[in-house]
């Protein structure tokens, strides 16, 4: 169940950003989820199609690529992929490891529709405004 | 069409605001305890007897998730202990925004030790960063000694893995070795606490860790 409060997080991001680029709608969505989540693919699409509905994102195609975990282990170094069950070195036998792939969440990338006309990409505020300093700092707390 | 790069973590927001609940209770340095657990394992009443070994030291609040009703909160009232109680309708698991808000009521200054009550789950709290200075948890003997296989994350990412009502085991044909065996094979340095919260077994070694983890900050 926690797979809508993860596409809640994908939709947030994707449609801001789309919306930042003057899109008109998303085309693709590239997400890679660690299996150590343990969020299932199903319930991930699932929970896209439920939350995706009237926003920029509605119908773009979902593309999840499951990464698979790796550890390294801490006493003779070797790198080594595995389940989600066994973590112990496959050289050494050690129970020192430490995963460095299989947990993240990643949104890659996406794919939009921005017509001819629209404004430039990116956020609004590219520069300190021209007076600078007191309406600077009262600006950035609401995204703080 | 335009391909945007993003390459950014799905849970981004959860992560800054969990940033900044952390930053929060060092300034008033106050240790943060996630509690993890299955429901009817025994959360509140190990939060119960964790206070009651631990109170006379420690000043100590509770939040409390769980989907509805705040009867939990209201077993901590009883005792006198600060509680708040978190209603998620319907999320299976806590977010850091919620906690940033649980604790705005809660009066950081006097607190030495905020024990949170995670929703009754063994796979979505794990992923979800609180701000907690630990993750920990909870089985509890009828579960079964086969729940490490099941839900490997949970036992990942704890610090400390607690297992509740010990004084049944014989009726549950528990057997501890494998429950054991599979905990070291998916994180090997965490402590294993025996206990029966409700008649107080093995409560002191848990509360004297925790408080020994309290003291260190």
């Amino acid at each position: 169940m926690h797979e809508l409060g993860i596409m809640t997080g994908v939709l947030e991001t994707v449609n801001a950003s789309a919306h930042e680029a003057g899109a008109e709608r998303v085309l693709s969505i590239s997400l890679s989820i660690g299996v150590m989540t343990e969020a299932i693919e199903d319930a991930l699409r699932f929970a896209f199609e439920a939350l995706s509905e009237g926003s920029l994102s509605e119908g773009a195609a979902l593309e999840i690529t499951m990464v698979q975990p790796k550890s390294r282990c801490l006493e003779c170094g070797a790198t080594y992929g595995h389940d989600r069950f066994s973590l112990l070195c496959p050289e050494c036998g050690s129970f020192a490891t430490e995963l460095v792939a299989g947990r993240g969440m990643w949104i890659d990338s996406i794919e939009v529709d921005i017509p001819d006309d629209a404004p430039p990409a990116g956020p609004s505020s590219a520069g300190p405004p021209p007076d600078g300093g007191k309406e600077n700092e009262t600006r950035k707390k609401p995204g703080a | 069409m335009t391909q945007i790069d993003l390459k950014r973590p799905i849970l981004d927001k959860n992560e800054k605001i969990a940033r900044g609940n952390r930053e929060l209770f060092a300034h008033h340095r106050v240790f943060v305890l996630d509690i993890m657990a299955s429901p009817g394992s025994g959360k509140t009443s190990t939060i119960l007897a964790t206070i009651d070994a631990l109170r006379d030291e420690f000043n100590i609040a509770v939040i409390e998730g769980d989907i509805a009703s705040s009867v939990d909160a209201e077993r901590i009232k009883a005792q006198g202990i600060a509680a708040v109680q978190i209603n998620t309708g319907g999320a299976c698991h806590l977010e850091s925004e919620m906690i940033r808000r649980a604790v705005d009521v809660l009066d950081l200054e006097r607190l030495d030790l905020i024990i949170i009550e995670n929703v009754g789950n063994l796979v979505c709290p794990t992923d979800f960063d609180l701000g907690e200075h630990a993750k920990a948890m909870i089985l509890s003997v009828p579960e079964g000694d086969d729940k490490p296989l099941k839900y490997p994350g949970v036992f990942q990412v704890s610090e400390a893995v607690i297992l509740n009502k010990v004084d049944t085991m014989p009726v549950f044909d528990f057997d501890d070795g494998a429950f054991r065996a599979a905990v070291k094979q998916l994180n090997p340095t965490a402590p294993i606490f025996p206990i029966s919260a409700t008649k107080g077994t093995g409560i002191d070694a848990w509360a004297q860790w925790l408080a020994d983890r309290i003291r260190a900050i």
